[in-house]
């Protein structure tokens, strides 16, 4: 025997119950990585048969609905079964799509690798009264058929068996347009790459046949070869002829396996359509998605559960007094939503392992600076960030409850005729929604999208939008702004959110014009029957997040913490400030003389265009300090204001001391707001933008913040710089949409051009 | 009578006759089951009229105006008692 483990491959159409099925093989020893090149999850894991001990590896490929070059995930799925040549392709089959589903089987069925049919949800469809005969199908497709249900896990094993089995033996390729108008020319061409041995002959060329994108690019001699033998007409005609006998010949020879009543579409109304009629309905589809919203929202982060104490009625703080623990559940505000229990528990832990430590560090003699690195490195840094954990993980939860249940296909097919006009599809919608909770699940989603345009421009934006570490800064600024000029406080936080999306789709717009132009990606998409949520599924989806979140947090977040701490506790000539005193003998404030301190002094003239540089004066340097810490967690802008001014209460009165002007104040709040987001945000782009992007995209943030800032500062300081300002953001997008009409037009030339030849 | 898939009014039904379009759109519409012959049911249409949702081969598949244009249908004729 030998011992390379065996590889199965699981292939199949989206929502046939494929990543059900992997997980019901594999369990726990599941993980997710990245196909190399592209942002999309490579999900691996080990089978292991409980009675005879055997074990395989098994490979989950994309869910796609054809072999064709349309996404990449397409491009990934046959480049596995071709080039790294699994053992054996489970083709995983929705039992009550049959025909849809079986198409793919058409294309898998011509490459040579041993395939078996996993007949998916076969109790669904005796639950409508219909059947499949497993054998009857499995005898004219010519490849072994087992009915399984991978959400009850019945018939696992047997597969697995046939599967293996099947693995030991080899298999040519077959083609059921073997029985059509082009069965010569298929001959003959397969013949072609038989003779240059080339692998999987039939596959390649009914793919060079059909002039495939990928195959053109990869042996672009062969393919003009092959496509030599079709006359004007058939090069034409052969995508639309073959796809027709594909489909034809399911029709006729397979769909005979089922048996039973079958109705017609307009006569059946599944419950689906049902609910269907209500969440997509013409008048209730924008308000049902504004509560349901509203709710994931309310339930992540709210402090007061349904406005009960807003309504009056009466709480006390509960664990009042503890130092760990207090407010817990509620506070004399109100309730805490769910979101803030577990983030207010995770807290507390976190908080209350650190004291520990703390004593006991102190207690056995440690030195201070040594307990204040790693206070800064475990509590301020690694603690801090897990701190999030809960309320990204919350919105996490409840994004893919809506997800998985397909509701939010129906919010991308609502939405998409706004979105549009934008040069996006409706489904960057959901990401951007995201946005206003966390930016790192709201990148994560975009994988969703089809093109990698669509998902830089999404993910760039994304970054504008007001999150929920970005409240407390807008909080702090906006109470320093009604000071001042007496606005209500609650309006600006709320005019914020509302920047951030304005923002965007300005952005979106120029960027579609300009650097990110493509044609609008089509949009041709599955609405898939609503279904129960899998809580399993549900929960590995979480933990998998939640390992990569603490992965990321324990690199990248505490280098940056070790370096803060560094900044702010020396001088520039390396002295440990605690242990400094000033000419009374007094210890010196917190930052007094730091290096940081030192570094904001000297970047803050780059500010100063904005209002808040080094025009100021006092402690004016902390806003660039604000500024530069918000680069690390948004949750540090207002700390650091808080930290510098001895207390929240003596914000007020710091920031106005520095006598910045109206204009100053806001221009830092949006410049903060809209800027190059938080560390965590920041790694997560990286990995999910397609490569070389991220230096772009950085700067982007940079320049696009610094812009807007620039101008609300001149328009509030000076009114009538609006004279410039309006005509000049006029001419930037007209400017933009002309540069789009040349390069548009000059795309169509250079088509013509081609096709001429 | 012959439409294009998206002149026809909710509740409508039909046959594929034609697909036209050209490189990935059509590909994709082939894949995805709309190919000469198939029946559609015109199910309804997006909140703002766009995109619209059909049936086809026992699944909902929606698409763009922008797509569906491309698609030629032989209309069902409207049967008059019942079924």
């Amino acid at each position: 025997m030998d011992d390379k483990k065996i590889v199965i491959a699981l292939a199949g159409n989206p929502n046939s119950g494929k990543t059900t099925l992997f997980n019901s093989l594999t369990g726990a020893t599941a993980y997710v990585g990245n196909w190399p090149g592209v942002t999309v999850e490579k999900r691996q894991g080990t089978y292991r048969n409980k009675k005879t001990g055997e074990t395989c590896e098994v490979v989950d490929l994309p869910g796609i609905y054809s072999l064709s070059p349309y996404t990449p995930e397409e491009v990934i799925s046959r480049d596995f079964i071709l080039e790294e040549k699994p053992d054996v392709v489970i083709n995983v089959i929705d039992a009550t799509n049959l025909e849809r589903n079986l198409y793919m089987t058409t294309q898998i069925l011509e490459m040579d690798v041993p395939v078996i049919l996993a007949l998916n949800m076969t109790d669904v469809l005796e639950k409508e009264g219909q059947s499949i005969d497993a054998d009857e199908l499995s005898a004219s497709l010519g490849c072994p058929v087992v009915s399984v249900s991978a959400l009850h896990r019945r018939n696992l094993d047997i597969l697995i068996t046939a599967a293996l089995r099947a693995g030991r033996t080899s298999r040519r390729g077959y083609t059921v347009l073997e029985n059509g108008k082009y069965k010569e020319i298929i001959a003959k061409a397969r013949d072609i790459y038989e003779h240059r041995g080339v692998e999987n002959p039939l596959y390649h060329a009914i793919k060079a046949l059909e002039n495939d994108e990928v195959e053109l690019a990869r042996r672009p001699e062969d393919v003009k070869e092959v496509r030599a033998l079709l006359n004007n007409k058939e090069k034409e005609d052969f995508e639309a002829d073959t796809a027709d006998e594909r489909y034809k010949y399911i029709t006729g020879n397979y769909v005979k396996s089922r048996h039973g009543q079958k109705v017609s579409a307009a006569e059946k109304l599944t419950p689906s359509d049902k609910v269907d009629r209500i969440m997509t309905n013409r008048f209730l589809a924008i308000p049902i998605f504004l509560i349901a919203l509203f709710l994931m929202f309310h339930l992540t982060f709210a402090e007061d559960f349904l406005y009960l104490g807003k309504m009056g009625v009466p709480f006390s703080t509960c664990f009042e007094g503890n130092p760990y623990f207090e407010g817990l559940f509620w506070t004399e505000n109100g309730i805490n939503s769910i979101g803030v229990i577990i983030a207010n528990l995770v807290n507390g832990i976190t908080g209350w392992i650190w004291g520990s430590i703390e004593n006991g560090l102190t207690s056995i003699g440690t030195p201070d600076w040594a307990v204040g690195l790693l206070g800064s490195v475990i509590n301020d840094g690694f603690f801090a960030v897990i701190g999030f954990l809960p309320q990204i993980l919350c919105l996490f939860f409840f994004f893919s409850l809506l997800e998985d249940s397909g509701y939010m296909a129906r919010v991308a097919f609502v939405f998409d005729r706004i979105f549009r006009r934008a040069g996006l599809s409706g489904r960057a919608f959901i990401p951007m929604l995201m946005g206003y909770g966390c930016g790192v699940p709201a990148m994560v989603n975009t994988r969703t999208l089809n093109t990698d345009k669509e998902r830089t421009q999404t993910i760039r934006v994304i970054a504008f939008f007001c999150c929920g570490a970005k409240v407390a800064a807008v909080a702090a600024v906006a109470g320093v702004l009604a000071a001042k000029v007496g606005w209500n406080a609650e309006l600006i936080g709320l005019s914020m959110y509302l920047v951030g999306i304005i923002l965007a789709v300005a952005m979106v717009i120029l960027m579609h014009w300009t650097t990110q132009r493509e044609k609008v990606p089509p949009f041709i998409m599955e609405l898939p029957a609503y279904h129960k949520p899998q809580w399993k599924a549900l929960g590995i989806h979480m933990w998998d997040k939640t390992k990569d979140f603490v992965k990321k947090a324990s690199t990248v977040i505490i280098l940056a913490a070790v370096l803060i701490w560094v900044f702010s506790n020396f001088t520039p000539t390396w002295q440990y400030i605690p242990s400094l005193v000033d000419e009374f003998g007094e210890p010196l404030a917190d930052y007094e003389g730091s290096i940081l301190k030192n570094i904001c002094q000297m970047i803050s003239p780059v500010f100063f265009p904005l209002g808040f540089g080094n025009n100021l004066s006092g402690a004016g340097w902390s806003l660039t300090l604000a500024s530069s810490l918000g680069l690390v967690a948004k949750e540090l802008v207002a700390d650091a204001f808080i930290t510098i001014a001895g207390g929240a209460d003596a914000v007020e009165s710091m920031v106005l001391g520095t006598g910045i002007t109206t204009g100053g104040l806001l221009a830092f709040l949006i410049f903060n707001l809209t800027t190059v987001p938080c560390f965590a945000a920041v790694a997560t782009a990286k990995a999910e933008l397609p490569k070389g992007q991220l230096k772009w995209t950085i700067l982007f943030w940079l320049g696009t913040s610094y812009v807007v800032s620039l101008m609300v500062r001149l328009v509030f300081d000076y009114v009538w710089t609006l004279a410039i300002i309006i005509p000049a953001i006029v001419a930037i997008f007209v400017c933009a949409y002309l540069w789009y009409r040349h390069a548009c037009k000059k795309e169509e030339l250079a088509k013509l051009a081609r096709e001429a030849n | 009578m012959i439409k294009t898939l998206d002149t026809l009014a909710v509740g409508e039904s039909g046959t594929i006759v034609k697909v036209h379009g050209e490189g990935r759109v059509r590909r994709r519409l082939f894949d995805m089951g709309l190919t000469p012959g198939a029946e559609v049911y015109f199910r309804k249409k997006a909140p703002f009229g766009d995109p619209i949702e059909i049936t086809l081969r026992g699944y909902e598949l929606s698409l763009r105006k922008d797509e569906a244009v491309n698609v030629e249908i032989e209309l069902a004729e409207v049967k008059k008692n019942g079924r």
